[in-house]
């Protein structure tokens, strides 16, 4: 479908000559000084990507490890790699993922502005997640920590002795990063719309992104209180935590999940809006009930902060607590089974074809909906009782944030990087990405949800012999997903010099974004942008648009 | 390497009722994914960009399927609550008659004392078709004392006391975890759980060298630690004679009242002054510090036995409480 509006050989000279990647210059300074926010989401995409890679490596490790029931690593080691691999990937690349490479990227194209409204703090959240990002690998060059991403009190306050002050302040340090950056986004979103954008003509990925900012602005903060407090008792014994010192240890949990809960909307609400712009333009139909996913959306970042005590039933808390925080967790399942439907529905009497960043959304909503399902199974209260801490709530969580995000990450990547570079990769390969991760995916981590219900317990570096008939299957499907994620830094990488010229919209696709060059020039559009329509107005046949 | 094992061994009356749980999970859950799944890949196809079907009719106004599926996802969302709800309360709910069996976490041990002064470590024996019901803490971080094969669970928390109970139904041994992770052997904290036979039980329980038992230690404690000072009733000072004390109500000076639980003799001893029985000096001193938590237990089941009686030479005198 994409050859009628793709123009030019590989190897002729860049057609839009004046983007931004040319103008203002290709030194180094003018791309470490760099306001503008397209820049500033490549600076973020190159840095995500190390990260991603420092993770993956620890992940491969730890699968290594559960090869054999009695563990290659001695335990300290396996504890920091755990500690190490849910830390980067959490703060270091799931977090800022969608919402500093493709939100930075795309939200002033599709709204029709210049720039964010602050691009200096754009520039200075990069700066503060790359110096956060230090913090963490020297923490982890050192020597390590070993309490988990979750940093439970007492152990991580008095009993480690991992780098763990260190760890805390670059949580602390990347948190005022995504802070910033949420409210740039909020700002940006309410200030700089183009004439005609009204609310209701945003497209979802902007919606999702604001919904995530909300949050990130809420809820970061009270992990900042946190990780001082742990910090304090550490350092100073200060008595809150450790009930030796007068403290209390569920008060840590408590404020931790009243953050993390929360973040874990942060890490999957962006892949909604993702997944909700290439769902319609390779289904070549409008999305289905809009507002409904919108204002879904908006409901989950609002009931997000009401359920945190469901990662607390066996911890301690009242048996009322438990049945409340229970109900709760079943209402905000109902606002992300609605959008489940609705991407199902918009494919209902469409012309579809399967592209690469196609196949990675249909990935997408069927990972989630196993993910979303089984989320139903940890917020059951007896359920839970029997699978918290086990392999079960990670293989849950993994099919969310990994399933869903990740497969919605690349399937943006692949949509939206003709825009970005100008180039078309090669679809052939990146279908096959796509299957392979897809496939991987589940052989990885299904066995897991078996596993959990065995009672294998998460965070063991050894484990019983009639665990490993399972883990195996799953270390087997941690090479195939492996293999997955690392063919699309080669042909990707390929094709930024080799790659076919895309033209402005070779998906034709509806959006502002596709109606300026690739690559976009550094003011975004030469004439502001006027809108009459609302979003996602597909026709069957790809037609020019009207711009 | 073992087998693709699919469930757990079921082990107590609780066990199967969750097994159940876990099937109408399942099932609903394949209701949703079949026909998420199947109408996914049925418009895939049928709807594909070269197929030539009649595309005329869509759906138009979105609400009201989109109430519609809102609405039924929701009431099986609630049935499932509800079931889950309903054996969460009985998990927290343990019979009367349940024997006390104490438990200590410590990195990376748990220490098990049966009423009878036996004690275990890493290991639990239990008779089959009796309720129990552990009493759980821990010395240093955060624990978590989990049997699978029960299907139960539990954090054992520095600093307090948290229950767990269950009846098992079938003699065997079972695996017993720790699942919080509590630093460099958590994966070793563990070890099993015996249930034998009643008979079997009572012979194991009389071939372990009891000691004494955890009330007759206690008692000795009580005076050790100078309790008894106090509240034998021969000092100057007025305190509250403990006999009798065990699960009644205790009328508070703030006005509140509280059952005397496990939980409230322990927090009269670390922090008397946080709940003061009603018609006395608020002169007991803190133990916070003083009495680990070994002696704690130790304390605690001798007051409990004061209650029914089943101390051995306890001092106890005649005294009454006073009337309040
Ligand atoms: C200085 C005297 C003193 C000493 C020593 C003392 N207590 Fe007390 N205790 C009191 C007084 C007075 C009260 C009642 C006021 C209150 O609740 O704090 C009390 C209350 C209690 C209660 C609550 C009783 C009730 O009826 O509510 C318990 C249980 C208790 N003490 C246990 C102990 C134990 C165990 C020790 C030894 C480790 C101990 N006490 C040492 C004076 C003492
Ligand atoms: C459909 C709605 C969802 C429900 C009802 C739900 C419910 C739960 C519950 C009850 C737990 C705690 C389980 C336990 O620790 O025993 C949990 C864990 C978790 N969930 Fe979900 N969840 C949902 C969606 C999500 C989403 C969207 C994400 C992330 C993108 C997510 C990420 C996580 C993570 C990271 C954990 C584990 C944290 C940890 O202990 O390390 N969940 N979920
Ligand atoms: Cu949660
Ligand atoms: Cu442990």
């Amino acid at each position: 479908m994409t050859s009628a509006t793709v123009t030019g050989k590989p190897d002729e000279p860049v057609v839009a000559t004046r983007n931004y990647l040319t103008e203002g210059g290709v030194t180094l300074r003018s791309w470490l000084l760099t306001r503008d926010h397209k820049r500033i989401a490549i600076l973020y995409t190159l840095s995500i990507t190390v990260f991603f890679f420092v993770g993956g490596a620890a992940a491969t490790l730890i699968r290594l490890n559960l090869v054999t029931p009695s563990g290659i690593f001695t335990p300290d080691i396996y504890n920091r790699l755990f500690t190490l691999h849910g830390i980067v990937m959490v703060w270091f690349f799931l977090i800022p993922s969608i919402p500093n490479t493709m939100g930075n990227f795309l939200i002033p194209l599709m709204i029709g502005a210049k720039d964010l409204a602050f691009p200096r703090l754009n520039l200075l959240s990069w700066y503060l997640y790359v110096g956060a990002g230090l913090l963490a690998l020297f923490a982890i060059l050192i020597g390590g920590v070993d309490t988990g991403w979750t940093f439970y009190t007492p152990f991580s306050s008095l009993y480690s002795n991992g780098y763990v002050v260190l760890a805390l302040a670059a949580v602390l340090a990347v948190g005022f990063s995504s802070i910033l950056t949420g409210l740039n986004f909020i700002v940006t979103t309410h200030r700089m719309r183009a004439p005609g954008m009204t609310w209701y003509r945003l497209p979802v990925f902007v919606w999702s992104n604001y919904a995530t900012s909300v949050i990130m602005v809420l809820a970061t903060p009270v992990l900042a209180i946190t990780l001082i407090l742990v910090a304090a008792e550490r350092l100073l014994k200060v008595g809150i935590f450790d009930p030796a010192l007068g403290g209390d240890p569920l008060l840590f949990q408590h404020l931790f999940w009243f953050y993390s809960h929360p973040a874990v909307y942060i890490m999957i609400l962006p892949g909604f809006g993702v997944i909700s712009e290439i769902v319609p333009c390779f289904a070549r139909k409008p999305l289905f009930g809009y507002k409904f996913v919108v204002w879904s959306s908006i409901a989950i970042s609002v009931i997000g902060f009401f359920v945190w005590a469901h990662h607390m039933f066996v911890a301690g808390i009242s048996l009322y607590a438990g049945l409340v925080f229970s109900l709760l967790s079943y209402v905000i399942a109902v606002p992300s089974a609605i959008k489940v439907f609705n991407w199902t529905a918009t494919l209902h009497k469409g012309w579809i074809s399967f592209d690469a960043p196609m196949l990675y959304a249909l990935g997408f909503i069927g990972l989630f909906t196993i993910g979303g399902l089984t989320g139903l199974f940890v917020a059951n209260l007896a359920f839970d009782v029997h699978v918290t801490d086990t392999y079960f709530v990670v293989a849950h969580f993994h099919y969310i944030m990994v399933g869903g995000m990740v497969s919605a990450y690349f399937g943006g990547l692949h949509y939206w990087w003709p825009k970005v570079t100008g180039r078309l990769y090669p679809e052939w390969w990146a279908r096959i990405a796509a299957l392979l991760i897809f496939f991987g995916f589940n052989l990885t981590f299904f066995p897991q949800f078996i596993l959990g219900y065995l009672g294998m317990e998460r965070r063991y570096y050894s484990y019983p012999p009639e665990f490993q008939a399972w883990n195996i299957l799953s270390s087997a499907g941690a090479s195939v997903l492996a293999a997955g994620y690392a063919l699309p830094f080669f042909y990707l990488g390929w094709s930024l010099f080799r790659g076919k010229r895309a033209g402005s919209n070779p998906w034709a696709a509806t959006g502002l974004e596709w109606q300026t060059s690739s690559p976009p020039p550094t003011h975004n559009f030469d004439r502001m942008p006027t809108v009459t329509r609302p979003p996602y107005q597909y026709r069957p046949e790809p037609e020019p648009q009207d711009v | 390497m073992g087998s693709l094992q699919l469930l757990p061994p079921t082990a107590s009356a609780h066990a199967a009722d969750m097994d159940w749980l876990f099937a109408a999970l399942l099932g609903t859950s394949a209701f949703i994914l079949l026909l998420v799944f199947g109408l996914m890949i049925l418009f895939c196809v049928r709807y594909r960009k070269n197929s030539k079907v009649e595309r005329g009719n869509r759906l138009g106004r979105t609400w009201r399927v989109e109430v519609a599926w809102t609405t039924a996802t929701f009431i099986a969302f609630l049935g499932l609550y509800f079931w889950g709800a309903e054996l969460y309360v009985d998990i927290h709910s343990p019979p009367k008659d349940a024997t006390d069996i104490y438990v200590v976490g410590k990195q990376w041990m748990w220490k098990i004392e049966h009423p009878g002064g036996q004690r275990e470590i890493d290991t639990l024996h239990v008779p089959v078709g009796r309720p129990v019901r552990l009493v759980l803490t821990s010395e240093d971080v955060i624990h978590d004392f989990a049997i699978p094969a029960f299907r139960i669970r539990q954090d054992a928390l520095p600093g307090r006391y948290e229950t767990l109970w269950f009846t098992p139904t079938e003699v065997g041994d079972y695996r017993l975890f720790c699942a919080e992770f509590c630093g460099t052997w958590h994966a070793r904290m563990g070890g099993s759980v015996v249930v034998m036979q009643p008979s079997d039980f009572q012979r194991w329980l009389d071939s372990q060298d009891p000691g004494p038992s955890l009330a007759q230690e206690g008692e000795a404690l009580f005076r050790s630690y100078g309790c008894s000072g106090c509240h034998g009733g021969a000092g100057t000072v007025r305190a509250p004679r403990l006999e009798g004390l065990f699960g009644r109500p205790v009328p508070l000076e703030d006005g509140r009242t509280v059952i005397a639980d496990d939980r409230y003799i322990r927090d009269s001893i670390l922090m008397p002054k946080a709940e003061i029985a009603a018609g006395y000096p608020p002169v007991m001193p803190s133990f916070a510090g003083q009495i680990g938590e070994d002696d704690l237990l130790k304390l605690v089941a001798y007051i409990k036995s004061l209650a029914d009686g089943t101390a051995g030479t306890s001092q106890a005198g005649s005294v009454e409480r006073p009337a309040q």
